[in-house]
């Protein structure tokens, strides 16, 4: 599997970076360059090895489903670069 | 250098009980050691104001005898920790300005055993480096540099400034993360201790993410004792973080003085890897005598997926890091550049406030979870993941432990290797398989190169039995009888 220009234009559109037209042939190499590497995955049969999903085994746990934090607006919303009256402010999203 | 830096945190924490010193003077003492340390760009913030108060209200508690198990030692944090009403940045544009409402969970530990915050410590850019040079506030240096030579070398990464801190006695002891090696490489790279606690130990809660199945948070430090002293004070069980582990923290300090008669270390015999430097194998030979010589039984083990580790890991460690990265949009935290739309908005933010090996690795991880390859790498990734994890505990029915090098070389020069990913990600070849299996690994100084530069062990434990990881790790402490230290350069 290689990735052309074409591809990180996509793959960065879905990831929301922009990237200059200038750019694309050079991260494209290197995309190429990692992918090639862990290609060697191939050579190991794990057909019936059930994927990890926990570093260490543990059951879920679980909490009652209760407000713990309240009337945060203020220190929630006070890093925003945009921000009014305790909302986010966003460029206009619906015409 | 002050004789009061020269303490260890054990020494100092003694003499703070004994009334000998006082946390003003300590802290003092590491303020003007920093002051004096702007060329090795250790510290990204440095919180004097914040120190001296603290040091002020531990006095007043050890004066009454009172104080808990760090009461009045000045520490270093890693930026990658949110620290309340101090600016958090892990080392990226793209998080300037950044001050957090709240604490991480294993500050606010440190804090409650009465430690002192000297400032943040710099990093590689959202942990994502192996030689401190992708912060976007620029490289730490190493304190150590080779003979004869003044070339600045790197600190390893992520961790560099946390362990050029504690090599160049800048702090007492730092907080670090270990995602694919990050506290265990940078410990070997400046002389010092590093541990990554098994996954879950320590909660993440309040720390930047990059990986959330592989991070970890731990300590790095002068010795050994005071590596498990720190651990003691950062792990506990959190119920912020639902992969933190309730279970109870041993006296990790305790388990030092019980030796290892009748240990059983495993040789990994996959670690003996092609172009390893002959100085790294004998160190290793080495390492081996010594854990014979205080009556541990030593046998060779195989972990036969050991190469496939690196490869597995660059697949799910960037999976990992395009989800948790996703949140730095432009709206909630940080950098913000103006934009025709708000998807405009959203990529020229992006592009501006990531650094070019954050980028790669979001659009690798992008790539890999995209439609159509999810199951060609991500869930292929994932299920060698755990063919790793079985290595390890086939392993562990025959052995307690593992000994291994930590890195395949010393540390190199600052823009040797930051134009080739490929030769920056092998630096992590012996660390990366213990994130994948979620087990503790630690990193002690037992040696020199050639060049004069240190050279650590690893030392890779059974799933929380930190207490047997620290005990052989205490071993080869006092059997290689490290003691070199950096010349002074950097002194302003």
């Amino acid at each position: 599997m290689s990735v052309d220009q074409k591809t990180v234009r996509h793959i960065a559109r879905l990831a929301r970076i922009a990237v200059r037209d200038d750019e694309l042939e050079a991260l494209a190499r290197e995309l190429n360059g990692i992918l090639d590497w862990v290609e060697q995955l191939g050579e190991v049969d794990a057909t019936d090895v059930e994927p990890m999903t926990s570093a260490v085994a543990m059951a879920m746990k679980m909490r009652e489903d209760v407000v713990t934090g309240t009337n945060l607006q203020k220190e929630v919303t006070r890093n925003a670069p945009g921000a009014e009256d305790g909302f986010y402010v966003v460029p206009k999203v619906v015409e | 250098m002050s004789d009061l830096t020269k303490l260890t945190l054990a020494a100092a924490r003694d003499a703070l009980k004994k009334k000998e010193i006082t946390s003003s003077e300590l802290t003092g003492a590491y303020l003007k050691e920093m002051a004096d340390a702007g060329a090795l760009n250790a510290y990204v913030t440095t919180t004097a104001d914040k120190a001296q108060e603290m040091a002020k209200i531990s006095d007043a508690k050890l004066q009454k005898g009172e104080g808990g198990a760090l009461e009045g030692i000045p520490l270093g944090i890693k930026d990658l920790f949110c620290t309340k009403d101090v600016p958090t940045s892990a080392g990226s544009h793209i998080l300037e300005g950044f001050v957090p409402p709240y604490e991480s969970t294993v500050t606010a530990n440190l804090w409650r055993d009465g430690a002192v915050m000297l400032g943040k410590l710099n990093n590689d850019e959202f942990a994502m480096g192996s030689s401190n040079e992708t912060s976007f506030y620029g490289p730490v240096v190493n304190p150590w540099r080779r003979k004869g030579s003044d070339a600045r070398l790197v600190p390893g990464g992520s961790s560099g400034g946390s362990s050029a801190a504690v090599a160049a006695k800048l702090c007492l002891g730092a907080t670090a993360t270990d995602t694919g090696g990050s506290i265990r490489q940078p410990a070997a790279f400046t002389g010092t201790v590093g541990l990554k606690p098994t996954y879950g130990r320590c909660s993440r809660w309040g720390i930047v993410a990059f990986a959330s199945s592989l991070d970890q948070a731990g300590p790095i430090a002068r010795d050994v004792r005071d590596a498990a002293i720190l651990l003691g004070s950062m792990a506990g069980h959190d119920e912020k973080d639902t992969t933190s582990v309730d279970r109870p923290v041993p006296d990790y300090e305790a388990a030092l003085g019980q030796g290892i008669k009748g240990l059983s270390v495993g040789i990994p015999k996959e670690y003996r890897v092609e172009g390893m430097p002959k100085e790294i194998d004998d160190l290793w030979t080495r390492g081996i005598e010594w854990l014979k010589a205080a009556g541990a039984t030593v046998k060779e083990v195989s972990l036969p997926h050991t190469k496939y580790a690196l490869p597995t890991y660059y697949i799910v460690a960037p999976a990992e890091c395009s989800s948790n990265l996703a949140r730095y949009d432009g709206v909630r935290y940080g950098l913000r550049v103006e934009g025709r739309d708000i998807t405009d908005m959203y990529e020229k933010t992006r592009a501006e406030g990531f650094g070019a090996e954050v980028r790669r690795r979001v659009l690798m991880g992008t790539y890999v979870l995209s439609a159509g390859y999810y199951d060609a790498y991500y869930l292929k990734a994932q299920k060698v993941r755990t063919l790793i994890a079985r290595d390890f505990a086939e392993a562990y029915s025959e052995v307690d432990v593992l000994l291994t090098p930590t890195a395949p070389s010393a540390a190199f020069a600052i823009g040797e290797k930051s134009n080739d990913p490929l030769s920056m990600y092998l630096n992590d070849v012996f660390t990366v398989t213990v994130n994948l299996a979620g087990l503790p690994g630690i990193s002690v100084p037992a040696g020199l190169s050639a060049e004069g530069l240190p050279l650590g062990l690893q030392l890779i434990g059974r799933t929380f039995d930190e207490e047997t990881l620290l005990r052989a790790a205490y071993a080869i402490e006092q059997a290689a009888g490290f003691t070199a230290e950096p010349e002074v350069w950097w002194r302003a």
